[in-house]
């Protein structure tokens, strides 16, 4: 009974630690990329082109806020390739050097309104229409939030939201689901909601932009993967798939 | 009559079980910058948070108590297929995932769903209000106050109840002189379950109820997105959090204790 009982107890240990054996004989390599939440689309396809052309190769990712990842690669998490929604994040890695080499730009995103299908509160921008609507916006810690404020400066006019979201993808939720007459996304989030809103330009958005950039990180052990991978990104093939999804190209 | 004692090895998996379930508790107190700690809670959001937090914590407990306690007690009579029913359904949101609690609120009281369609007819809307939020608590709360008081109710003995029935009292006085007092720890500890509960509700409100500082941004609200920006504020207020939490549960054992003695 007790020898029972420590062999499980090993046994959930131990497999809690080492990898699962990988099933061909082969050796695989894995490839482990950290992106922002706002990537993972574009990024998936990117890893599938990836993979496509290294054989052996298993692009392994882990989408998240920009600052939470930078959190966890401060913390010693395994990562090849980060890639940031912002500058001040991607700032934040290299002044900690977790990064090596300079970090590249690789897109930008600009801010749009989204509203219910058929704009039933009659938004026409981010203008005195929004007064007394229900405006969902990010908040001001966060990076969608950060260039809202910017932008609202911008023209001159005082956001009163409902609702100041964590995640842009929540903002999304609730405008989506038509609790929110009307909410500020990225372009590339309102082309991912797709028919289940209306989107509605901003006056002077390409003013602020929010600059993405990925790099190497410094601790990787496949450093000369990371770099093809960052090549990928850069280059004409990540590019197609960047502005396809809304993205602005640097 | 003396208890046979436990087999000495159990205290290798307890002992690490405890470690595994303390040792990140006492890590965040190990991060908390206690000198910044007033200023850091003393910040606008934080403020607004905590009170926001423990005014909408009391109205759900008092909600749950005024519509979980007579729910209870009709469980607790019940009996058959549709009791059982009943008990399952009541629990329920115990188990659900937070979001989903959430998710299933805005599917029914939601401004396009069917009920909030009614409901703004009236002129009540729920949107980003400070309803929402204690709607949110109210619902992932209130199971812990219906089982711990529907399992204490069955398991009483009925013989007082009986007993003042057959002196001629109403089941109005029943209730009131008998059933409530014998249950009386048990309500105490359910309701204390259902505070902390409600003062940890995360997912449901965000995802119902929104984010606005002073009208739906709570406490763990509030910490999720301190930690964006400034790490040490999200650990003062999880420490205070926590601090909070302690406090009930103390209030919760102290209480089982004194029925663990009664009954």
């Amino acid at each position: 009974m007790i020898r029972a009982l420590v062999a499980v107890t090993a046994l959930a240990l131990l497999s809690a630690c080492t990898p699962a054996p990988a099933p061909s004989t082969a050796p695989r390599t894995e490839l482990v990329v950290f992106a922002a939440s706002s990537l993972s689309d574009t990024y998936t396809s990117l890893g599938k082109t990836f993979e496509g052309s290294h054989p052996g190769v298993t692009v392994k990712f882990s989408f998240d806020g920009s600052s939470t990842l930078v959190d966890q690669l401060k913390q010693g998490a395994p990562a090849d390739v980060f890639a940031a929604a912002d500058r001040p994040n991607m700032t934040k890695a290299t002044t900690a050097n977790l990064m090596s080499g300079t970090p590249s730009l690789f897109a930008t995103n600009t801010l749009t309104i989204i509203v219910p299908k058929g704009n039933p509160a009659g938004i026409t921008g981010l203008d005195s229409s929004v007064d007394g609507k229900k405006l969902v916006i990010c908040a001001d810690g966060v990076p969608c939030g950060s260039a809202t404020t910017k932008l609202a400066k911008l023209l001159g006019v005082t956001l009163k939201p409902v609702s100041q979201e964590t995640k842009v993808t929540d903002v999304r939720a609730k405008v989506e689901s038509g609790q929110a007459d009307a909410g500020v996304v990225y372009v590339t989030d309102a082309k991912a909601s797709g028919s289940k809103v209306d989107t509605i330009a901003i006056k002077n958005a390409d003013q602020v932009k929010n600059e993405y950039l990925l790099g190497v990180v410094a601790t990787s052990k496949n450093s000369r993967l990371a770099s093809q991978f960052v090549a990928l990104v850069t280059g004409s093939d990540g590019q197609r798939t960047l502005s396809g999804a809304g993205f602005t190209l640097p | 009559m003396i208890r046979p004692a436990l087999p000495r090895w159990l205290a290798v998996p307890a002992g690490l079980a405890a470690v595994f379930l303390v040792v990140p508790l006492i890590a965040m107190f190990g991060r908390v910058d206690w000198l910044h700690l007033p200023s850091l809670l003393a910040s606008p959001a934080a403020v607004d948070a905590l009170w926001l937090s423990l005014r909408t914590c009391l109205a759900s407990t008092v909600l749950c108590l005024v519509l979980g306690l007579p729910l209870a007690l009709v469980l607790a009579r019940a009996r058959g297929r549709w009791a059982t029913a009943g008990r399952v359904l009541a629990s329920l949101p115990m188990v659900l995932p937070p979001v989903v609690a959430g998710l299933a609120l805005l599917v029914a009281l939601g401004r396009r769903a069917w009920l909030g369609r009614h409901l703004s007819a009236f002129g009540i809307d729920l949107a980003f209000t400070t309803a929402a939020v204690v709607v949110a608590q109210t619902f992932v709360a209130m199971p812990y106050l219906v089982v711990s008081v529907e399992g204490a109710l069955r398991s009483a003995q009925e013989h007082y109840e009986v007993a003042a029935a057959t002196l001629g009292a109403s089941p109005t006085t029943v209730l009131r002189r008998v059933t409530l007092p014998l249950a009386a720890p048990a309500i105490a500890s359910g309701t204390a379950l259902a505070f902390a509960r409600a003062l940890g509700e995360f997912g449901a409100t965000l995802t119902f109820a929104g984010s606005l500082q002073g009208t739906t941004q709570t406490l763990p609200l509030e910490i999720y997105l301190a930690r964006e920006s400034d790490t040490n504020t999200a650990i003062a207020l999880s420490v205070v959090l926590l601090i909070i939490a302690a406090g009930l549960i103390a209030v919760t054992s102290v209480f089982s204790r004194v029925k663990g003695t009664t009954s």
